[in-house]
């Protein structure tokens, strides 16, 4: 029973360190350009041009 | 990679947008940055997007590029200042087509709402399943028999993680049920919105009392299942819509004023005010409604009034904004603003015809309106009946409730859009664009096709009929002067001649009448007859569906080529599915009797009429579905726009006018008219899985509701049937993705018959 006051709020703290990672990958932009990220890991000179 | 090399794409046709409309349609980003949005359509690969950004981060005044594949679009950022020079941003389109070849638009800015609602439903949906996920585990050592005092424990986490989840996610269905029920109507979102509401306060009321049994997981997990139903359908009216915005706009964005005194100055079209005087070049189309003053021209006015023949002008005629200037420029001196030009007339037409339309509810708001009262009243009749035969109201509450959480519909949010999200991914495949689920809908109750004729049947470009009787070295001659002219008979010409052609000098065009050259000493002419012939050439009397061009040798006639408008490639083919689809065909045209009836008789369909106004069109739309026809329209034209809203359901190619492509709930890519029998098809078998989806969610409800209203409905059994039900459905939907290879095996069978016909011909 003890053991649930650590586990529960450990439990609940990682999804929610997930969620915010998802949320801040949508803010960042990061889905907008689903087919042009699979091409550009193919480019050679990967220069962060952006 | 050669895909990409410049050059390969041919000559471009297309105009590219010019300096002035990019500085009208760019963005203030910083001080002296601005951003332009261009779309580039034929973008493909990851050669494109190094291509394009390396030519134009090689230009100074570039700050940022970016190229979106999916999209299809390129973002620049740019200096307005280098040094002390302005920047020209007709280079920066200039450095994408030396690079690639590729044709460039101008993306209009502004239609990002759509995205952003997007956004916010990623985000409930990633928030509910967090809650989802989270009170899951906690439910299931509720369920595996944890103890009072945890269960208790545990129940209080589940509420505090339910209550924001709820907020955040349940308001888009909170939000639509109230609109629904405030107008006296009840739609899908009203059951749900009552279901996740009282199961909530049910289980907090329960948890309170210390109850065994909370349904907090039955509500979050429900919310998150009618999200992710939500968002599919929101990303497939996304993906149509940018895929659409993104092809060139056909209606200028602004033109050159000439002023007083002389002076040009380029400005928005909306800024135009009736009497000024608009400078029009070659290749360009007209604004606003005017009359010539001076020059003389021909006309593309195709998608003004559907004729497929050019028209000569010369000063003191009339002309409509939309018309296409092929041949000549001219000063147009401007007769209304923008907001009462022809087009507006058009939109006016539209907003009255549009009524039939608005009144189609959607299946599963019908659905919702059977459903929906039987299951309150079912709830109802628990509670009341567990009440006076049971006794205990506190017991015949909470079988009420599970009553209300078992029948929620579930399923039956799910059951529409992930049917039609497959769909649309089907026809999205297959180059067709759909705006909305709703269109699937119409389009798989429709018994009458009404098919324009100019850019639908046919693909407005003429071809040339008699090349049999034509010597090769007359044609040869006659594509020599051809290059010199944007018109579409020169076109076709110097299309269609292959060789070396003769080199003139002097050319000179004159506008409505034809070409003149010289070659050795002697004087060629192409164009009219009564121009080729000079004053002994008669009078042209055929008025039938073909056009004719006539080459002269000083004044001698010495061939006369024949032309007749393209059919769209498998037009027949089209046809004769619908016919066999049971679907009768017919056309509305507003070219002339002659030309419409030839074609009409080339493609087998009996019913036509032709030189119909565009308000003539809409009202046959309406006499059509009054005699209680659902008609599909395909059109292209600014003149088919009314009739495109009037329609039960309509579809226009992606060279349609902006007007029309707005007006149209599908939107087909490729030049096949193939894509009207298919998305016809696809709707027909998206509806017969969408009523069995209902039938799968009503027959789970009938095995579901007894035990409920028996009592027995645990949050466990709920949370297991729920999850079951969802996953049946889902299921059932991905099998029209198996159904896909059977029709492709159809249309591949028709294209085979049609080329064994065509070898019995030849």
């Amino acid at each position: 029973m003890n053991m649930l006051i650590f586990l529960i709020p450990i439990a609940l703290f990682l999804g929610a360190l997930g969620l915010s990672a998802f949320l801040w990958s949508l803010k960042s932009g990061q889905y907008e350009d689903l087919d042009g990220a699979a091409w550009r890991i193919l480019e050679e000179d990967s220069r962060d041009q952006t | 990679m050669s895909c990409c090399a410049p050059g390969t794409e041919g000559t471009i046709t297309r105009q590219l947008p010019s300096s002035e409309e990019l500085i009208l349609s760019s963005r203030i980003v910083g001080p002296g940055l601005r951003q332009t949005e261009l779309s580039v359509p034929q973008v493909h690969c990851g050669t494109c997007i190094t291509a394009i950004e390396t030519s134009l981060r090689a230009l100074p005044a570039v700050e940022r590029a970016r190229v979106n594949l999916s999209t299809k679009r390129v973002s620049i950022i740019w200096k307005e200042l280098l040094g002390s020079e302005t920047t020209d941003p007709g280079s920066l389109v200039k450095a994408i087509t030396d690079a690639t070849g590729y044709d460039t638009h101008l993306f209009s800015d502004g239609e990002d709402s759509g995205q952003k609602l997007q956004r916010e439903l990623i985000r409930a949906v990633a928030l509910s399943g967090f809650a989802a996920a989270n009170i899951m585990l906690l439910s299931v050592s509720v369920w595996s028999g944890a103890d009072a005092s945890t269960r208790d424990m545990f129940h209080w986490i589940s509420a505090m993680i339910a209550a924001p989840a709820l907020i955040y996610g349940g308001r888009f269905f909170y939000q639509s049920a109230w609109r629904a029920l405030r107008r006296g109507r009840t739609n899908m979102d009203v059951p749900i919105a009552l279901a996740i509401t009282l199961s909530y306060a049910v289980s907090v009321w329960e948890t309170i009392h210390h109850g065994q049994h909370a349904w907090f997981d039955a509500t979050v997990s429900l919310l998150f299942f009618l999200l992710i139903g939500r968002t599919l359908d929101h990303v497939m009216r996304d993906r149509a819509r940018s895929a659409i915005s993104g092809l060139s706009r056909l209606s200028p964005r602004g033109a050159m004023i000439i002023s007083e005194d002389g002076s040009r100055d380029y400005r928005a079209v909306e800024d135009i005010a009736p009497g000024e005087r608009v400078a029009i070049a070659m290749g360009e189309r007209v604004p606003v409604d005017g009359i010539v003053e001076s020059g003389t021209s021909d006309m593309d006015v195709s998608i003004v009034n559907g004729e497929s023949a050019p028209r000569a002008v010369k000063t003191g005629d009339a002309l409509q904004a939309g018309m296409l200037s092929l041949t000549g420029s001219l000063v147009l001196v401007a007769t209304a603003s923008a907001r009462d030009s022809f087009l507006s007339e058009i939109i006016a037409l539209m907003e009255a015809a549009e009524g039939g339309r608005a009144c189609y509810r959607r299946i599963a708001d019908r659905a919702a309106q059977i459903y929906s009262p039987a299951v309150h009243l079912l709830a109802l009749l628990a509670f009341l009946g567990w009440g006076f035969f049971g006794g205990d109201w506190k017991q015949a509450m909470l079988i009420a409730i599970a009553v209300l959480i078992i029948t929620c519909p579930c399923a039956l949010g799910l059951a529409v859009p992930v049917v039609q999200v497959v769909a649309a991914g089907r026809l999205f495949k297959n180059g067709i664009m759909v705006k909305d689920g709703s269109a699937m809908e119409r389009l798989a109750e429709i018994d009458t096709v009404a098919f324009d004729k100019t850019g639908t049947l046919t693909l407005g470009k003429p071809r040339l009929v008699n090349l049999g009787s034509v010597k090769s070295d007359h044609l040869a001659v006659a594509a020599g002067l051809a290059t010199h002219s944007r018109h579409p008979l020169s076109k076709a010409l110097s299309d269609i001649a292959s060789g070396s052609v003769p080199v003139f000098d002097e050319v000179v065009e004159i506008p409505g009448q034809g070409l003149e050259g010289r070659a050795l000493d002697a004087v060629y002419r192409l164009g009219n007859r009564r121009f080729a012939d000079g004053d002994n050439g008669a009078e042209t009397t055929a008025v039938s569906s073909t056009l004719e061009v006539v080459l002269s040798c000083d004044g001698r006639e010495v061939a006369c080529f024949l032309f007749e408008d393209e059919l769209r490639p498998d037009s027949r083919v089209a046809i004769e599915a619908l016919a066999a689809q049971g679907i009768s065909s017919g056309i509305l045209s507003g070219d002339r009797q002659g030309s419409v009836g030839s074609l009409a008789s080339r493609l087998g369909i009996a019913r036509w009429a032709a030189e119909l106004a565009p308000k003539a069109k809409a009202e046959f739309c309406v006499s059509l579905a009054e005699q209680g026809h659902k008609v599909l329209m395909v059109g292209d034209g600014i003149n088919d726009a009314p009739a495109l809203a009037a329609a039960h359901v309509s579809i226009a190619p992606a060279t349609a006018a902006d007007i029309g492509r707005q007006a149209a709930d599908f939107v087909f890519m490729h030049e096949s008219l193939e894509a009207v029998p298919l998305a016809i098809n696809v709707s027909r078998q998206a509806g017969r899985l969408i009523r069995q989806n209902f039938a799968l969610a009503i027959g789970y409800n009938v095995i579901a509701v007894p035990i409920a209203l028996a009592g027995y409905a645990t949050p466990l059994i709920a949370a297991i049937a729920m999850s079951t039900s969802s996953l049946i459905v889902i299921a059932n939907a991905l099998r029209l993705n198996r159904a896909g290879h059977s029709t492709r095996h159809v249309t591949m069978k028709g294209r085979h018959e049609r080329q064994t016909g065509k070898a019995r011909l030849a």
